[in-house]
Formats: C-alpha cells, structure tokens, sequence
C-alpha cells in the first residue's frame, strides 16, 4: 500500500479507465465497482487532484458547471421546425434535481431569434385605454415595488408530438419545455394604476420587442391577479433568450402568453386575435372545432428518473425522482406505479410545495431485474386528478398539439434500457 | 393615509411599506381561479399596490408620435389597419419575390415552412392542414403578422398597399376572391370572413372535462391486464441524446 502512495506519477490511465468503467452504464448488482477484495486505486493512490494545485479565483469569473458535466445540455429536435430562429430546444430535465431549473437550462421558444437589446435602450410603453399613456425605462422598472415568486413556465405545445403516440425517446423531448425559476419583477397591476385604466378596458395586449413582434392578448382580470412584469431570474438579470431585460411573467398559464423582450403593453375592451391565439396555441379537436383562450396548463407530471436518456444501472435501491406541476394551484399529491397501473402509491414530495410551480416527488425503491411500466399521477388543489392519454384522446381526439397532459408511460426493460410507450 | 406619495417616498423603507401596504387590508382578495392556498403554498401572495394606491410618480407621458410608430396592432374590427390598397395581381408580384423561397409559389410551403393555402375541409382528417383558408378565423391575423412579422429577418419592412396585396393575394390563392382584379383596402376589409371563423369557441374544459376532477384516484388492483400498445422506438425518430448541438 504504501508504494502506491509514494507512487510520484499517479497513473492518469488508470484514473481514466476508473471513469470509463463507472460510466458504462451496465446493469450490475451492487454498488462497488472494485472488484471483490482488491483495492480501489482511486482510494490508494494520491490523485492528481489531491496533489497539484487546481485553478485560483477569477479563473472563470462568471462560473460554469464542471466538465464533467458537458452532457447536461438543452436539445432540440431538428425535423421539428423549419429554422432555427423560429423553434424551441428542451430543459434536460433527466439531468436535474431540486425545483429550480438552472437559467442556462431553461428551454428555449424563439419565433424570431433571441432580440439583442442593451437595456439603456428598452422601453416600455403602456397605452390604450389608460388615462395616461406612459412609456418606462429599466431604470423606472427598477424602482418599482418588486416582488418574488417562483413559477413554472410550460409551452403550451409541451407533449404535443405524442399526441398520436409515443414518439420520442426521453423526457427531455417528451416534456422538456418547462422550466421553474424564482422571478423578480413588479406586478402588472402597479403599471396599470400608474397609467390609470380606463372603465372599458377588459383586455391587454402584450408586445415583444423581438423580430416577430410576437404578442398575445391577456384578459385584464389575470393581469389585476398575479402577473409580474419581470427584470430577473434566478436572482440575476434574465437570459438574453428568456426575454432580457423585460418579460411577461403569466403563473399558470401557458408559455406563449409570457411575451418575452416586453416592450408595449395596449389596453382594450377586446382580444387582439394576434396570430399566436388564432392560427396557434388554438387546440383543433376531432370534431374540427377549436377551443381558443386555453390559458390554464392543467395538472401534469412526469417520471424523470428512470427515463429512456436515464436508463436504471442497478439492481437493488435506486431512486424513482420526478415532477408535478399544476396552473391551477398547488401538488396535492403524487402516486406511482411501476406495473403499468395495476397498483400504485404515494410518491414522497420534498422540498417546497409553492403555488404554480414545479414539486418534486421520489419513490425510493428496490429493482429486482424485472420489467417495469413506470407512470407518475399528480393530483392538485382543485381536485383535478391528471388523466390517462386515452381519457384525454376520448374528448380531443388527436389534433390538439397543445395542452397534453395525460400520463406518461416508461418501459424499463431487465438491462435497464427505458422506452416511452402506451399502453392499454 | 393621507400622506401624498411624495412624502411616503420621501420618509424612506417604514413610510413606503405603510403607504403601499395600508390602503390593502381595504381591499378585496385577489379573485385567484384556484381554490384557497393551503399554507405551505403560500408565495406571500399580497399584492403590493391595489389600484386605489398612490401613484409612483415614476416613467413619462407616451408622445403621440411614439405611440403611432409602436401601434402596429390590427383587429377584427378593424382599428389599427392604416390607409391604403393592393390588388390580388400585385400581391402576386411581391409574394412571387418577398415570400415564395419559403412559402412556395401557390403558398402550398416548402419543406417544413408554413402552407398557407388549400387544406379546407381537411380539418378532422387524421392529417389537417391548418391554412389561413382552411383554419384562420380573422383576416385581421394575416394582415397584423405580415406587417409585424415578415418577411423572415426584414420585419416591418412593407409598405401598408403592399401588406393589403398580399393580404388580397392570400384570399386569392384560398379561393376567397376569385378574381385577379380585387383590391383589398381599409374600406372593405373588414367586409370578408374566413370561412372557418364560425369553429372558434372559448375554452370549456372546466365543464367538459369535468370528469378529471373530484375523482377518487384508485390504488389496488385498478386492472388486471397490461399491455403495451405503442412504441417510440418504432418511429425512431428521437435525436440522439449522447450527440450534443455543435457548441464552439
């Protein structure tokens, strides 16, 4: 033993073949890796790291995640879209943990690329039907009452390439835009009463500065709720691709409301029919009517650990971890199954339980080798109880795109591998 | 409570917390959709300023040439198209230059970009087409998006005669005007409907899917078969998730 220590040239191969191994993602049946009654060179030899000094301060002075975490990116899915800067990518949410999702992580929808605004030169302008039309600087924004609020921002297409099946292998792809962040920001209603709302107003209309000008309308009822005008996430300025230096925050409600890079708000007594309420973000269902207005992101989750990206490694304990969310209110609890719905129970949720926001649940459970049918069932607030697919395909049909929320279902095969399936 | 909000911002952090937060115990609870918050939920959802509090003092007054320039906005009822004409033959021209390398020659879409005619009838197909003809409720939306939104990468570039032309060429290629000669102009555009405008309703799911809630979710034994019924390995068409995009 003692030579290993005094060993002055630590075998980078060796630590390297170490890594290889650990990473293999084989099936095995407990947790060590050395092999039975032989030493763990990673314990009885000094590592590099353990020896030469690592990097000083101010090395990186905006901090990145190691590099060993290189793979824990946002996706996108090519064929989905025609360009770029009009598509979205998705949260690898197999790779994270907790509620708040990194800024860097949160997935990206752009319709007409990420707008490159230095704040100096935003403004806000506010218009209509108010007694006074006011345009505001950041600097104005910033001195505001501001409050923080931690909420989950779902697109309302979230799912909506499984509607006639299951489609893509992970949930990075299958539910992977949405993301949670505490924002700061100043309620909308502050903004109103500065520029005074006149008696007619009923909706608004919210602008991005952005090259599609996207903009939606809002009723004014929600916008006297709980709407923020946000400037930060995560406790520091906002993404450019979150929409910096200004975005609608809209709890609860689906993605596209929550117009990114805000630069116009207008006041009026009707909706704007704003191509991303009429053409889109309209669900088509099978009798070929479309229901618009679908704000509400109903109660959903999904098990994100085993998944098809996050394949099971081991027999034994292992850690079942996933998410809950609910636009209408708070997780009032989770259940689980792992044999396709025969039998469930209550998943263990840890961690704060906040309005409208992402809750993390775990079912901490033994793998004997078998074959699992792994589903996640949330229930929230009002009593809303997250419906199968096929429930859901009964009153929709087929062509919604939006709003999915039925229950996923993963196939854990006796190597591990994980597959996004249906069934009966 | 009578301080002015001067004297409140003036009297530092205790006189401003008194004088946004005062006037609230007044007010009536933010009507919220979702039933009361059970404790743990609680976000601090007091709101900070009702609309009866002082006001902050704070941004400047909206010129009225500001507000012309940012109102790009056009409804179904008409307000905020500005003047101006385009025929169905000149939006041909423009739309054969500024919009067919995306959206083909008859709006019929290449590759993935928008198809932006034909597909009516098709929409309870397993495949519709949602075109401006087939799907769109207001013409007012394909006027606005234009002017805001296109061409891809030279926004609010076109004139409001050239928006009306290709507004009026888009009818054409959706056989809503028939004829080469239409002109499409402030005075009668709010005259045509889309054939689809009917099909549009508000959202009903809280009373018909009722069902999802209230229900006594099952536990044991909820059924005795299981089998699986599709795949996605089948379709093969997941990205592969150990290849990252192309990061310098």
């Amino acid at each position: 033993m003692t030579s290993h220590r005094d060993d002055p040239a630590p075998s980078r191969r060796r630590f390297l073949g170490g890594a290889a191994l650990a990473g293999a993602g084989l099936v095995t049946a407990g947790s060590a890796r050395a092999e039975a009654g032989k030493p763990d060179p990673l314990i009885t030899d000094v590592q590099d790291w353990n020896r030469y000094l690592g990097e000083g301060v101010d090395k990186h002075p905006y901090g990145v995640p190691s590099r060993y975490e290189k793979n824990v990116i946002r996706r996108d899915v090519p064929w989905l879209t025609a360009s770029p800067e009009s598509s979205v990518n998705f949260t690898p949410l197999h790779d994270l943990d907790g509620i708040i999702t990194p800024s860097g992580l949160c997935f990206e929808r752009h319709h007409g690329g990420i707008a490159d605004i230095d704040p100096a030169n935003h403004r806000l302008m506010i218009h209509g039907l108010v007694e006074k039309p006011l345009v505001f600087t950041m600097e104005d924004i910033r001195r505001m009452p501001r409050e923080n609020r931690v909420y989950f921002l779902e697109c309302a297409a979230n799912s909506g390439m499984e509607w006639r099946g299951s489609q893509l292998n992970g949930c990075q792809f299958t539910h992977g835009m949405v993301h949670n962040v505490m924002y700061t920001g100043v309620p909308l209603r502050v903004i109103l009463a500065e520029a005074g709302l006149k008696p007619k107003a009923k909706w608004l209309m919210l602008e991005g500065a952005d090259s599609s000008g996207m903009n939606r309308s809002l009723p004014l009822e929600k916008a006297l709720d709980d709407v923020l005008i946000a400037f930060a996430m995560n406790g520091e300025a906002l993404r450019p691709e979150q929409g910096y230096p200004l975005r609608a925050v809209i709890p609860g409600w689906e993605g596209n409301l929550w117009v990114k890079w805000l630069r116009r708000i207008e006041v009026g007594d009707m909706p704007w029919m704003a191509r991303e309420e009429t053409s889109k973000y309209t669900d088509l269902l099978a009798d070929g009517r479309s229901r618009r207005f679908t704000f509400f992101m109903d109660a959903k989750s999904v098990v994100t650990n085993p998944s098809p990206q996050a394949p099971l490694k081991h027999k034994g304990r292992n850690v079942l971890s996933g998410l809950a969310w609910s636009g209408r209110g708070t997780i009032k609890r989770v259940d689980i199954t792992l044999d396709g719905g025969k039998n469930w129970q209550s998943a263990r949720i840890d961690g704060p339980v906040l309005d409208k926001s992402l809750t993390r649940f775990y079912v901490d459970f033994d793998w004997n080798g078998g074959e699992l049918l792994v589903q996640s069932r949330a229930m929230d607030s009002t009593g809303y109880l997250q419906p199968t697919k096929e429930e859901l395909r009964k009153i929709r049909g087929a062509n919604s795109i939006y709003h999915n929320n039925g229950i996923q279902t993963w196939h854990v095969k006796p190597n591990g591998e994980t597959e996004n399936v249906e069934i009966s | 409570m009578s301080k002015s909000p001067r004297i409140a911002l003036l009297a530092g952090a205790a006189g401003l917390a008194v004088a946004l937060v005062g006037p609230l115990l007044a007010q009536p609870a933010p009507k919220n959709h979702a039933p009361a918050k059970p404790p743990h939920a609680a976000q601090a959802a007091a709101p900070v300023a009702p609309a009866a509090a002082p006001k902050l003092g704070l941004g400047r007054e909206a010129l009225p040439a500001e507000i012309k320039a940012w109102s790009i906005g056009v409804r179904p009822d008409g307000q905020g198209l500005p003047p101006g004409k385009g025929t169905v033959r000149q939006g041909d021209e423009l739309f054969q230059a500024q919009c067919a390398a995306c959206h083909g020659e008859f709006g019929q879409g290449n590759g993935r970009w928008p198809v932006l005619a034909g597909g009516q009838g098709s929409l309870k197909d397993d495949r519709p087409e949602k075109t401006i003809g087939s799907f769109w409720p207001d013409l007012s939306t394909v006027f606005d998006y234009i002017h805001r939104a296109m061409p891809y990468g030279n926004a609010q570039s076109l004139q409001p005669d050239e928006v009306y032309a290709l507004t009026a060429y888009l009818l054409y290629l959706n056989d809503i005007v028939k004829d080469e000669d239409f002109e499409l102009s402030d005075k009668n555009f709010t005259s045509i409907k889309l054939p689809n405008a009917a099909a549009f309703y508000d959202d009903d799911r809280e009373t018909t899917e009722k069902a999802f809630w209230g229900k006594q979710p099952c536990m044991k034994d909820c059924k005795s078969e299981v089998k699986i019924t599709g795949r996605a390995a089948v379709l093969d068409v997941t990205p592969d998730s150990k290849t990252a995009p192309k990061v310098d």
